[in-house]
């Protein structure tokens, strides 16, 4: 049980190279760059793609073709570009906030599971209350005290990014994507801040299980500090529901996205993100069933890589599994 | 002794959750006596404020709340008017009890056994094909699967109800309990596999198999106790969540259930409906977290022993 | 054993059409059931409020409640304009047409039985306009003489008005007002203002003010009697000894009901006499008198459940409901279900032709089309506009598209910088390109030319239309030209299903005036709040006919309206509704209120786009269902035939 810095970096090598010979992650981490880069870059390059919020009411409803690869919505804007478009904010918003929920939770439950006695009974009770308490008021609450917040931040970087003495259209257009940006991550910080339940109780009880095996009471009758024994020996054997259960947060938090903005609170129109897109889909898929398949096609897909790409990471990083 | 203990901090989570709730109902904007866009005439809003104590300041009103609450009345509906919470509660909570039990009883039965059998071939195309099925239950959204399973069997094939619910009939809450049970079936055997195996990982698996135990009692007796505990974990909160309604659900399938209850009285900010609703919610959370509890230690023999 | 009857051939070729047989008929189609059984199945949209009609104010409750009570003169079956006699056989009129006699039927009767009577609708109308019932639509009765001060409550109006202060008259205390003054400083009060609270003199003179000499309890009376000038502020042209007299009656009338003493204009001649005086001339009361607020209550029920401003007894559930309609209540489950069955004591039951409707709530448009093609009802509540192409194509005969007197606007505030300029108002609105909006974006709407839709005789002054060129001479005249520092306005909607319109407007103000907007997607009562406080720029809105009458549009925007908003007013605007008011022959009314609602657009608070359909699936075995512009259905007339 010692830690040479030699030793952490060959298992770390070991741990890529168990990741590379598993092919379904493999594949899955391709797909998955493959998407992200196609919602961050082609958007940005001028003329690439039509614009996504561009009115064209006759062309409404079109099916897909030469014109429109995955054709036209309900006010004939392009899907193609409203889902490369909405992709960023989704992938954006799943990740920003998984990320925020994941680590609170993890902390949370990882103290409480071994500490146990009072201390986990207050942090539990403190879960309790929280799970029952109607989210949806305190996001509405939420979304209209972070509204001055959000409003100052958009100002600030319309003015960084465009200066404070450009003309209207050039402050307008800064905005479009400006807004979008500065409005959605300090609210999904803060549902990220209220997400993270479920995982401190999976935590938590994986924490227990592994904290009363044989190999933690050697640890600690080896006399190492409680830190040390959580941190480096108990989470990672934790480490397999951890990212499964990472994985899973991220397109449950994807979709709450697109509820939130019916109430105000997420992307706002005509910008669109996945969930918005999947949603509006769901209503036509009898007549144009295109608006429905290819957002969820991405969203279904990114959500696959992610899994698969989870799994393959678990195993490589098992510490007991390296044994093999 | 224990369990006492449990019981007294339990109510002490109801009471916190009574007070946090109930100020955050104040805060919120509008108030409940508008339906449409018609707006109610000053003096007609101030009488009907009064009818519900609205004009009392604001400890008054919380201790008149909490007191109704602790006689187990929490009130009269402000959005349903004067239709009393118990009514409306007792009404919605058998149809969302029932669609939860049986939508919670689809997903163990199909998410863990889905998980274990993943886990015991892993990497396989059994493993992926499980996982890839378990998949499709969480990317496919519930406002997506609901609609389309109406459509073909409501419809296309006419087998069952496209909406509605009829309590004699169980075909009415077959389609709505499949769509809610899905993504928790899909949860479940994801947290399952994972489970399984870090459990099947472990040294003693070795060991037993060494000593020629058969495949189906080192999977069953000796490896789903502990590789059900991140799983298990996960089902406490979701059947409390389950059996307490499902907006979406409802909505698709027409369900008289508490979640619509629930949504349209926050729309309004109607104050007694929302807190019998968070209260029985609390309650169902501290009973499922609490038992998932026992069941962790009961699955966890180390632990029994503290 | 068990194998060997599975694989049985001939075991398979019996079992197999059991099941088919089994599955299809359990499941069989509700729809055609229910004709052979004359009940009639439809989506409601939502669950009632409640079915006490003083109490509701909603769409979803009218339906309910005009299966379950009837008025004075019926809807009739396809005819607009027309209203056939209800619980009233006839009826005459003085030529002013503000003096209104009902003939009550003799053989009117509730659903248990008992007679209708005159009596009753004065007892209905008594209870709608309680000031302690505190209804939310007591307004829809204000036509009545004096209904509006007994509803509001201005007691010294009352008794000043009705001889109850000897020496003294109304005109005595001109410019007196009663009611509460809002801007009191209540601290230390509490709120509301308890006299108990008001220590010294000082404190108790804000608590007279801020309660509003109609609402005071009898200490403060009895307080201001013992140095009345000091203590409150009296129009000059009242005497001391006058003041005294009101003070005293309204010490004397303390916690009496005023409606007799304020002569409210509805009376029973005898059981089956009603006289009805209007303060104004209502030329379409019978009309009028098929909305649900006109209708009668039970006056043996109500009472036998508690008191004529009781809210909460249970006499409007089931089975304690009682009614003077064609149908009566059934069952009633929440977000499920409420059924209504032929009520046998009905004057004319025997030309009901329905044994039954039961109306589902359905909140989700597209579950409740889904479930009308599954074959589980006979008409849906709305349509949702994005499926009305898939249902043109493929089911045609069910498919109804029908005229609905209403209108969806843009709500301007006008109280802020910018908007407040008419130019800018304008602007925005001669940016629209209505016919883009009907043709792609509202199913079945109308283009706006104005507030008002046509209604029968009436038709407004065409002012809108689409003029980019003017739009933007207007704005750059504003100061702002080609959009150049114009601010950014957010447009607020509250529903999902409003964003198609309000991105829209969006895409047409940036393409003609080169402007940009934000949408704001709100929950509803944040939408209604910041309309009403008027923390708003620019909101999506919608409203529909009360009345086959245009003043259902256009009395709203008169100052201080619980429904303006917009904070816009106009005395011209005033003036002319006041001298509509006046004409009692159809013609000359509808001229001023021609002139009326030009002067509102004018003004443009608003930027009227289309005028409402409504779109619904309907079986083709119900019969006697006709468009109507209210969207009223005469449940009687409605049949299902196969």
């Amino acid at each position: 049980m010692t830690d040479k810095p030699e030793q952490k970096s060959s298992l770390w090598k070991d741990a890529v190279l168990r990741l590379r010979k598993n092919h379904a992650a493999m594949v899955s981490l391709v797909l998955l760059a493959l998407i992200v880069s196609a919602c961050l870059v082609l958007p940005a390059i001028p003329g690439l793609l039509h614009d996504p919020n561009a009115l064209n009411l006759p062309n409404k409803n079109q099916p897909p073709s030469a014109a429109h690869w995955f054709g036209t919505d309900h006010l004939g804007r392009d899907i193609l570009a409203r889902v490369l478009g909405g992709g960023r904010i989704s992938i954006a918003v799943g990740f920003i906030t998984t990320l925020v929920a994941v680590t609170i939770g993890v902390m949370w439950g990882a103290v409480a599971g071994y500490t146990g006695g009072r201390t986990d009974a207050a942090m539990m009770r403190t879960v309790d209350v929280l799970y029952a308490l109607p989210f949806l008021i305190i996001v509405i609450l939420l979304g209209k005290t972070l509204e001055p917040i959000t409003g100052g931040l958009t100002d600030f970087f319309v003015n960084l990014f465009a200066g404070a003495d450009a003309d209207t259209r050039a402050r307008n257009d800064t905005r479009a994507w400006v807004e979008p940006i500065t409005t959605l991550v300090p609210l999904f910080v803060a549902i990220g801040a209220l997400s993270w339940l479920t995982v401190s109780r999976i935590v938590r009880a994986q924490v227990q299980s592994v904290a009363s095996q044989e190999f933690v009471e050697a640890a600690r009758s080896l006399g190492l500090g409680h830190l040390r024994i959580l941190f480096r020996h108990i989470l990672p054997n934790t480490v397999g529901p951890i990212i499964v259960y990472t994985t899973l947060t991220i397109p449950g938090i994807m979709l709450f996205e697109a509820t939130l903005s019916f109430l105000g609170l997420g992307v706002k129109p005509p910008y669109s993100s996945w969930g918005i897109l999947i949603d509006e889909g769901a209503n036509r898929m009898l007549s144009n069933f295109w608006l429905l398949f290819f957002p969820t096609l991405f969203f279904s897909t990114t959500l696959f890589s992610l899994n698969f790409l989870g799994d393959g990471l678990r195993d490589a990083l098992d510490p007991k599994s390296a044994k093999d | 002794m224990a369990i006492l203990q449990r019981f007294l901090q339990g109510m002490l989570v109801l009471f916190v959750l009574f007070t946090i709730t109930f100020f955050l109902i104040k805060a919120l904007p509008g108030g409940p006596f508008q339906s449409g866009e018609r707006a109610i005439p000053a003096h007609v809003r101030a009488k009907v404020e009064a009818y519900y104590g609205l004009d009392q300041p604001l400890h008054i009103q919380y201790t008149r709340q909490l007191g109704n609450l602790l006689r187990g009345d929490p009130g009269i509906s402000m959005r349903l008017e004067g239709r009393e919470v118990t009514e409306i509660i007792g009404q919605a909570f058998p149809v969302s009890l029932r669609l939860g039990v049986f939508a919670m009883g689809l997903a163990i039965l199909t998410g863990i056994p889905l998980g274990v059998l993943a886990a015991w071939k892993k990497n396989s195309i059994i493993d992926y094909g499980a996982m890839a099925v378990a998949m499709i239950g969480i990317c496919i959204p519930a406002f997506v699967v609901g609609p389309v399973l109406a459509e073909i069997f409501g419809r296309r094939i006419g087998m069952l109800p496209a909406m509605g619910w009829s309590p004699a009939d169980p075909t009415s809450w077959l389609l709505p309990a499949v769509t809610l049970g899905l993504a928790t079936a899909a949860y479940l055997s994801r947290l399952t596999r994972a489970g399984m195996l870090d459990v099947l990982n472990q040294d003693f698996v070795r060991t037993a198999r060494a000593k020629g135990v058969s495949e189906m009692r080192l999977l069953v007796r000796h490896c789903l106790r502990g590789g059900v505990i991140p799983a298990v974990a996960y089902i406490g909160p979701a059947f409390a969540f389950i059996i307490s309604g499902s907006v979406v659900v409802e909505s698709i399938f027409a369900m008289p259930g508490i979640g619509m209850h629930f949504i349209k009285a926050i729309e309004v900010g109607d104050a007694p409906v929302i807190l019998g609703i968070v209260m029985l919610y609390g309650i169902l959370i501290i009973t499922a977290n609490f038992l998932t509890d026992l069941a962790g230690i009961w699955l966890n023999p180390r632990l029994r022993k503290s | 054993m068990f194998a060997r009857v599975m694989i049985s051939p001939r075991l398979i070729t019996a079992v197999l059409p059991a099941v088919a047989a089994l599955v299809s008929c359990q499941r069989g189609n509700q729809a055609d059931t229910a004709i052979d059984e004359g009940i009639l199945i439809i989506g409601n949209a939502a669950e009632p409020r409640g079915l006490d009609h003083h109490l509701v104010t909603g769409v979803p409750e009218s339906r309910l409640i005009t299966s379950l009570f009837e008025g004075l003169a019926s809807d009739h079956p396809y005819l607009d304009d027309v209203s056939p006699p209800g619980a009233a056989k006839s009826w005459d009129v003085n030529e002013d047409k503000t003096d209104w006699t009902f003939h009550l039927r003799r053989d009117g009767r509730w659903s248990d039985g008992e007679p209708v009577t005159a009596h009753d609708f004065v007892f209905s109308y008594h209870r709608l306009l309680h000031p302690d019932l505190a209804a939310y639509y007591a307004d829809m009765l204000y036509f009545l003489v004096n209904a509006e001060d007994y509803n509001r409550n201005r007691r010294s109006k009352i008794l000043l008005s009705n001889d109850r202060v000897p020496g003294a008259t109304w005109e005595d205390f001109d410019g007196l007002d009663g009611s509460p003054d809002e801007s009191v400083d209540t601290d230390g009060l509490g709120s509301p203002p308890e006299w108990e609270r008001a220590g010294d003199e000082e404190a108790r003179a804000r608590f007279v003010r801020a309660r509003g000499l109609d609402h005071l309890p009898p200490e403060a009376l009895d307080w201001l009697l013992e140095s009345p000038d000091d203590r409150y502020s009296w129009p000059a042209s009242a005497a001391p000894e006058q003041i005294r007299a009101l003070l005293t009656a309204l010490r004397e009338h303390h916690g009496e009901d005023l409606f007799e003493i304020a002569n409210v204009g509805v009376t029973a001649e005898d059981d089956h006499t009603l006289r009805i005086r209007l303060r104004e001339s209502v030329p379409y009361l019978p009309s009028l008198s098929c909305h649900y607020t006109w209708f009668p209550v039970p006056r043996h029920v109500v009472l036998a459940h508690g008191e004529i401003t009781d809210r909460f007894t249970p006499w409007s559930r089931y089975p304690n409901l009682v009614g003077n309609g064609p149908f009566k209540l059934k069952e009633w489950r929440f977000h499920d279900v409420i059924e209504v069955e032929r009520n046998p004591h009905y004057w004319d039951a025997e030309n009901v032709r329905l044994n039954g409707i039961r109306f589902h709530p359905i909140e989700n448009p597209y579950t409740e089309t889904r479930a009308f093609l599954a074959g589980q009802m006979h008409a849906s509540y709305t349509l949702p506009p994005d499926l009305a192409e898939t249902i043109r194509e493929k089911h045609p005969e069910n498919l109804r598209q029908e005229p609905w007197v209403g209108t969806t606007f843009i709500r301007f505030n006008t109280t802020r910088e910018g908007l407040s300029d008419v130019r800018v108002r304008k602007a925005l609105a001669l940016a629209l390109e209505r016919e883009q909006f009907v043709e792609h974006i509202f199913e079945g709407h109308t283009t706006a030319v104005s507030m008002s839709p046509e209604m029968g005789e009436y038709s407004p002054e065409p002012v809108l239309e689409f003029d980019p060129e003017r739009a933007r001479e207007l704005l750059a005249e504003a100061g702002y030209p080609n959009g150049e520092g114009f601010p950014r306005y957010s447009l607020l909607i509250s529903r999902s299903s409003a964003r198609p319109q309000a991105e829209t407007a969006q895409a047409m103000w940036d393409k003609h005036l080169n402007i940009s907007i934000t949408i704001e997607n709100r929950d509803w009562g944040s939408y209604i709040a910041a309309q009403q406080n008027l923390e708003f720029d620019m909101a999506s809105a919608g409203w529909v006919g009360d009345y086959l009458d245009p003043t259902t549009f256009l009395n709203m925007w008169m100052e201080g309206g619980g429904n303006n908003n917009t904070g816009w007013h106009s005395p011209r605007f005033e003036e002319l509704l006041r001298e509509a008011a006046t004409k009692s022959d159809a013609a000359g009314r509808f001229a001023v209120l021609r002139r009326a609602e030009r002067e509102l657009m004018n003004g443009m608070p608003v930027a009227p786009i289309s005028h409402h359909s409504r779109n619904y699936l309907l079986h083709e075995a119900v019969g006697g269902w006709y468009p109507k512009l209210l969207d009223n259905r005469p449940w009687k007339h409605v049949s299902l035939e196969r």
